[in-house]
């Protein structure tokens, strides 16, 4: 039974039930619980059965995994730190009670090659189409970050790479369209539908329907028919499992609350998994919007229900027969309907809360980060950073709390500019600088003889 | 039977194909109003087909395709997109297709994410969706033509509409509304039987999709899981028009080991030599986006939709010939 596990990344059958732990799943079968399955026409099978054999098979190749270690040291260049975030952390000490203002640490994926966690399973899924002996690439992508790491990895691998993009998207982040074809990638605008993510799988999909023999879809997140949510949760682990580590050297134990944006959960799944075993308290953070009514939000785990969506069972915003809803976010890497099947599993388990910020929640958080830290956080990673926020104002100090850091937001800073109503305003930031001083001479007076809170560590 | 065939094949050659004669739906009996000439002159022909022992289903599909096949004829099955190119089309579109020589009719319910749908099918789905279908308006529509069709009457339709309906809700549904069957393009194997009991509990066929990329041994349980007939998937790709016939003699032949099922081949079959090419194997060709693409046409230029899809499967109907 351990060598099916360690074999495949699945429990074994029914049977097994009652040993079966929480990060022992999915199942033979593809599923989390309920959750996940492969509801795909028929043609799709037969590539993802083959998925599944190479995946099985590299999973015992040790050359694969020292190949994929080495390229992530030297060309993605992990690991990421992990960063005591004082700054930001002075900052809520300074606005709440006494003993209270947990330390936030940051995973710093955003430190990543192309300022984002999605390089992790785009080089990995790029190095597995190489074994499976395909010389083509599809993906989709929303805001372009998925697109711009899988263009990315194909360039090193020499691969033919066609990316999906609703024409809307495209639209909005031109830059990264732009950045897209200067890797030698096709951008392939979708005009079908809402024009935005959701419609550039569906279209990604339909590609791959005819093209399975030559081309491997790189799909950008935990989502899709089986075994996608367990291969991008393995190629993200590695999030979870240097964090695990660089926490018990830093913090000497392991963080106390791990938290996470979800968009389709990839991040998080990486963050999380390697430490689901843990006594530590875990929040996925989902894109609340504008509002809670229906089409004004991206947060299918906290106001959606169970469907099918893009192959799998999970948590989806859709209608009451059974259509997909719109979804809404600033941030386009969390605009969609759907989510990862494994995040459905751990709600319906209790073992991670998920939550929803809205998108001037997001907004504030953007700016806070960027000027306590120098650190400007990606607009998804953003909704982690103001729940991470929240949270630590009401925690002890001695409460340690870790947030990844999925991406880098340069890419947002013209939409931020938008969403400011075009002027940035300057006040909170010397506000801010006062505090810090005022912090740093209470903190010397107090510590006197004390070693700091630590930097970068890693 | 031979008489019946007899008559049949004369009816063909003597006339040019009316309508309403060349559907050979076998229950024509019970509706008196739309009998046709050479069936009224041979009733006791008519008759054993309807009142074969045990073994003939009460299921309509079933019907059909028995009848089908003790006259040696293969069966032509449009798909239509409900509410499209309007809501108010629905019925109109299927009685003109109905009398234009289909015997089952495939009505796609829509979806908002239909991914092995190519771009006609795709677009007809989403503006119908926009024009405010649901699959409660498809029932509506189906309960108020049933009466007035001879055709099997089979729901195509998502397991993501049915999962968030409820698998027994919606063929309650579906039953009630008079549909015949089912087609569930994306439902998993390992689901399926579960699916096609509820449906044969509720009188209604169930049928899965066999690909090009399906193995032997798949194929074979997918077959199993069957009822009604098989959908033969011509090609591995999206629906979609096509210049040339696809080639399946050789899998259909294959499938017969396995099923003795009626075998339909669907995407990619857009004209009536395309017909021609499919039915010298398979029990019935599927005509999807050529048709969707007509209606889609005449709707546009502001011609009446129903008698373009009539008009062209009565064209397509030539390769039944
Ligand atoms: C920086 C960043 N974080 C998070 C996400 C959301 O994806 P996931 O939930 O799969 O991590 C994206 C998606 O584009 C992203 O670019």
């Amino acid at each position: 039974m351990t060598e099916t596990t360690q074999n495949a990344g699945e429990a074994p059958g029914e049977q097994a039930v009652e040993e079966r732990r929480i990060s022992d799943y999915p199942t033979r079968e593809g599923r989390f619980g309920v959750y996940g399955g492969a509801y795909v026409p028929e043609t799709l099978v037969f590539a993802l059965e083959e998925l599944i054999e190479t995946y099985r098979s590299i999973r015992e190749n040790e050359q694969f995994w020292a190949e994929l270690r080495e390229l992530l040291r030297t060309w993605v260049g992990r690991p990421t730190p992990l960063y005591g975030a004082n700054g930001l952390t002075r900052h809520i000490r300074s606005r709440s009670g006494k003993d209270k203002g947990a330390k936030i640490w940051l995973k710093r994926e955003d430190l990543a090659h192309t300022g984002a966690h999605k390089i992790n399973n785009a080089l990995g899924q790029a190095m597995l189409a190489v074994k499976m002996g395909k010389t083509r690439i599809i993906a989709e992508t929303g805001a372009g970050q998925h697109g711009v790491a899988t263009a990315t990895a194909c360039a090193h691998l020499g691969l033919a790479c066609d990316i999906y993009m609703g024409s809307e998207d495209a639209r909005r982040q031109k830059l990264n369209v732009v950045r897209m074809q200067m890797l030698g990638a096709r951008v392939i605008e979708v005009d079908s539908g809402s024009r935005t993510l959701k419609d550039a799988t569906n279209e990604a999909m339909r590609d791959w329907m005819g093209s399975v023999e030559t081309t491997h879809y790189i799909i950008g997140s935990v989502v899709g028919p089986h075994p996608f949510p367990a291969i991008v949760r393995e190629f993200q682990s590695v999030i979870g499992r240097e964090a695990m580590a660089q926490s018990l050297r830093a913090m000497g134990q392991m963080p106390d609350v791990i938290v996470a944006c979800v968009g389709g959960g990839s991040n998080a799944a990486g963050i999380f998994y390697p430490m689901i075993e843990e006594e530590i308290r875990m929040i996925g953070v989902e894109a609340g919007g504008e509002s809670s009514d229906a089409g004004r939000h991206a947060a299918p785990l906290s106001l959606g229900s169970p469907g099918i969506l893009h192959g799998s069972m999970s948590y989806v915003l859709q209608d009451e027969s059974g259509q997909t809803s719109e979804a809404h976010s600033c941030s386009a890497g969390l605009d969609y309907p759907g989510v990862g099947p494994e995040h459905s599993f751990w709600k319906d388990q209790g073992r991670v809360e998920y939550c929803a910020v809205t998108d001037q929640q997001a907004l504030d958080a953007f700016l806070l980060l960027s000027r306590t830290e120098g650190i400007v956080p990606a607009l998804e990673t953003s909704h982690a950073i103001a729940k991470a926020v929240e949270l630590a104002g009401e925690e002890s100090k001695d409460a340690n709390i870790l947030v990844n850091l999925s991406g880098r937001g340069d890419k947002d800073v013209e939409e931020a500019l938008r969403l400011m109503g075009g002027e940035v305003k300057p006040s909170e930031m010397r506000r801010v600088q006062r505090n810090r001083r005022k912090d740093k001479k209470r903190d010397g007076d107090r510590n006197a003889g004390k070693s700091q809170p630590d930097g970068k560590e890693s | 039977m031979s008489s019946n065939d007899e008559a049949s094949d004369m009816m063909n050659e003597s006339t040019d194909a009316p309508v309403e004669v060349t559907t050979d739906a076998i229950d024509r009996e019970h509706e008196p109003s739309v009998v046709a000439p050479p069936e009224a002159a041979e009733p006791e022909a008519a008759a054993p087909c309807a009142t074969e022992p045990p073994v003939v289903s009460e299921n309509r599909i079933d019907r059909v395709f028995a009848g089908l096949r003790a006259e040696g004829k293969r069966a032509l099955m449009p798909f239509v997109c409900a509410d499209h190119p309007s809501p108010a089309s629905t019925v109109s579109v299927i009685e003109a297709v109905d009398a234009a020589g289909a015997s089952v009719i495939e009505i796609g319910i829509p979806f908002s994410d239909p991914i092995a749908d190519g771009p006609v099918i795709a677009a007809a789905m989403h503006e119908a969706l926009v024009a405010g279908s649901t699959p409660e308006s498809v029932f509506e529509s189906v309960r108020s033509v049933r009466d007035r069709v001879q055709a099997g009457l089979v729901a195509m339709v998502s397991v993501s509409i049915v999962q968030r309906i409820g698998e027994e809700t919606f063929i309650r549904r579906a039953a009630s509304a008079g549909f015949d069957g089912f087609i569930f393009p994306d439902c998993p194997l390992d689901e399926a039987s579960d699916l096609s009991r509820r449906a044969a509990d509720a009188g209604l066929t169930s049928t899965l999709l066999i690909s090009t990329t399906t193995s032997a041994e798949r194929a074979e349980r997918i077959a199993k899981a069957c009822t009604g007939f098989v959908y033969l998937v011509t090609r591995a790709g999206i629906t979609g028009e096509q210049a040339d016939a696809p080639d399946i003699g050789a899998r259909v032949t294959k499938l017969r080991e396995w099923t003795d099922l009626p075998i339909a081949c669907g995407f990619g079959i857009s004209t009536a030599d395309h017909v021609r090419a499919v039915v010298e194997y398979a029990d019935a060709a599927i005509v999807g986006s050529a048709l969707v693409r007509r209606v889609n046409e005449a709707a546009a230029s502001g011609r009446d939709a129903s008698a373009a899809a009539g008009a062209f499967v009565r064209e397509l109907a030539g390769g039944l010939e």
